[in-house]
């Protein structure tokens, strides 16, 4: 068993209490903190711990605040991002229903690190419950003086709200969000100005995943090097890693960053599922790129994943048979990216529709050789898209001609799916 | 029209944010709650609680997976069609569901009361396949337990009718 850190205090089948979250040791970080401490220090402690983003991008969450002006205007925002839409990611669900307030800490010692004075949780319709739970921690989080106006008798006021989105995939990119929260139409915009200078209502604003936030309460209270000792690679700390598909235990574990892939497989997972011999998998949601057998000994974290040429993303790992037709699933990915395209550039907008329908015909036996360049070029050409959604959607459909080439020639050579009865 | 009382309290609402339009979805919602789908009508009370003209409000409603701009059923299926839950069976929960339920994706069943919508990625991935209906998720999905949830769903409706 590896040290817990965001599941310290899980139980099995119910939230954690407030009172359960501070017998624990919750919320003694906010108070040290508010009283003892300025907000430089706290951006010193979790850049000397090397926190970096959970929701896929991975940049130094302190480098991050300290990109807000020190003479940026007020009022300032943070807003937590827990969209969760990306295809085999389930890690923001499991957390915010285990253990709200090491979210609500860290959103607050966030807050305080930027002088945000309004936060923003983001909650997709998928999440309803989440929404709910959220709303009633918040306020008995207010009740037992953590939020809200002077914080625990202190001069620092922050609020919290609940906002929910009405459900897009685009919505998880951080610009495309600032616009959902101000109700614009979600495109993504590009920067500078970068939202830290000039965000919502453009005033400076922080997105920060939720992950990323749960653990700055952690790393306050126990220090950088405890933070970088949980780790078993050069990125420090524990992540969440989802697992789903063809294993025997679906669902989401912490462990150290740097876990190898068929550790989290093999043992964290129960292995394949009876009867199930693997294939490959998507390491980090949707929108990576297969990985083989070959590569199952790599390291989940950034550095490990870039070393066999893959992205650790939001590190769900999605694990497919040799059973499942590869190019069936490359279609079902590239249905929905093109799907929830927002439109706003025509390389996404036009280029993955067209690559869904190189895909479907293949698969409906009705490819031609020549498709497969097609699709090589349309991979490369979506990544002149406007936001990472393009360039994500094409990444499966890359590796699934860069190792599985023999599977979508036999679908050509035999115009049909050689998977189906 | 909408009740006097709902109406002002929606106005305290977008009031009580930074602008009222960053409550454009929640409003909705209420509005989609109470009209059983974003009608015209719901669509000129939206906007004109938010300060924004129903044009710029049909862009976000036309957005958005969860708004409805045409009649739905009393209760909305989402079916998850993500890699995850396609591999465990979607298809088979997709078909049973047109089945038994005499209705086609996109369409809604003959006695008015379920709309069938595919939807990507619930995030219940660990329990696929999975369904949510009217926001409660549903996962590891069987006919059987399709079953039993669509029969108390009828005769909740039923007992409400009698009333």
């Amino acid at each position: 068993m590896y040290p817990q850190v965001l599941f310290r205090n899980r139980k099995p089948d119910r939230i954690v209490t407030l009172d359960e979250y501070r017998a624990g040791g919750g919320y003694r970080a906010l108070g040290d903190v508010l009283r003892k401490r300025s907000a430089g220090e706290v951006c010193r402690v979790v850049d000397e711990a090397g926190l970096r983003g959970r929701g896929g991008a991975g940049f130094p969450a302190s480098k991050k605040w300290e990109s807000v002006p020190a003479d940026g205007a007020y009022p300032r925002y943070l807003v937590a991002n827990s969209d969760e839409m990306e295809p085999g990611t389930f890690k923001d669900r499991v957390l915010i229903h285990a253990d709200p307030h090491t979210i609500i800490e860290g959103m607050i010692l966030a807050g305080y690190a930027i002088g945000a004075s309004k936060a923003f949780l983001f909650v997709r319709p998928s999440y309803e419950s989440s929404a709910a739970i959220m709303e009633r921690e918040l306020r008995i989080a207010r009740e037992a003086g953590y939020l809200g106006r002077n914080i625990l008798g202190t001069d620092y006021s922050l609020d919290i709200v609940v906002h929910r989105s009405g459900g897009r995939y685009i919505c998880g990119e951080a610009s495309a969000l600032l616009n959902a929260v101000m109700g614009k139409r979600p495109n993504p915009q590009r920067p500078p100005p970068y939202p830290t200078v000039k965000g919502l209502w453009e005033r400076p604003t922080v997105v920060n995943n939720v992950e990323t936030l749960a653990n700055v309460p952690h790393i306050l209270r126990n220090g950088p090097e405890w933070f970088r000792g949980l780790s078993r690679s050069k990125t420090p700390g524990t992540k969440l890693f989802c697992i789903s598909g063809k294993v025997s235990r679906p669902g989401c574990v912490e462990l150290p960053m740097g876990t190898r892939l068929n550790e989290i497989i093999e043992e964290h997972a129960g292995g394949m599922a009876p009867g199930s011999e693997f294939k490959a998998c998507l390491p980090g949601g949707a929108s990576t790129y297969f990985l083989t057998r070959d590569n199952l000994h790599a390291g989940m974290d950034f550095d490990g994943m870039a070393a066999v040429k893959n992205r650790l993303g939001t590190g769900a790992v999605i694990v497919f048979d040799r059973k499942t037709c590869l190019v069936g699933a490359t279609l079902n990915l590239m249905r929905f990216f093109a799907r929830e395209s927002c439109g706003w550039c025509t390389p996404c907008r036009e280029g993955l529709p067209y690559m869904r329908d190189l895909l479907e015909r293949i698969e409906e036996g009705e490819g031609r050789e020549e498709y497969i360049p097609m699709l090589r070029l349309m991979s490369r050409q979506v990544w002149n898209s406007y936001c990472a959604l393009a360039p994500g959607a094409a990444s499966p459909v890359e590796s699934l001609l860069d190792h599985f080439a023999d599977e979508v020639h036999e679908h050509i050579s035999q115009k049909r799916c050689p998977f189906k009865d | 029209m909408i009740p006097e009382e709902m109406r002002s309290a929606l106005a305290r609402k977008a009031a009580s944010a930074e602008s009222p339009r960053e409550q454009a979805i929640d409003v909705m919602f209420e509005l989609q709650d109470h009209y059983g789908y974003m009608t015209d009508e719901a669509m000129e009370e939206a906007a004109g609680i938010l300060g924004m003209t129903t044009l710029e409000l049909e862009e976000l409603a036309t957005f958005y997976d969860h708004i409805y701009r045409s009649p739905v059923g009393r209760y909305v299926i989402h079916v998850c069609d993500s890699a995850v839950c396609w591999m465990e069976g979607y298809q088979r929960i997709i078909d049973y569901l047109c089945q038994r339920l005499k209705l086609t994706v996109g369409g809604t069943s003959p006695d008015g009361l379920f709309t069938l919508l595919p939807v990507c990625c619930i995030g219940y991935c660990d329990r696929a396949p999975a369904m949510m209906i009217n926001r409660n998720v549903y996962g590891r999905l069987t006919r059987e337990k399709i079953d039993r949830i669509l029969d108390r769903l009828i005769e909740h409706s039923q007992f409400h009718e009698m009333e």
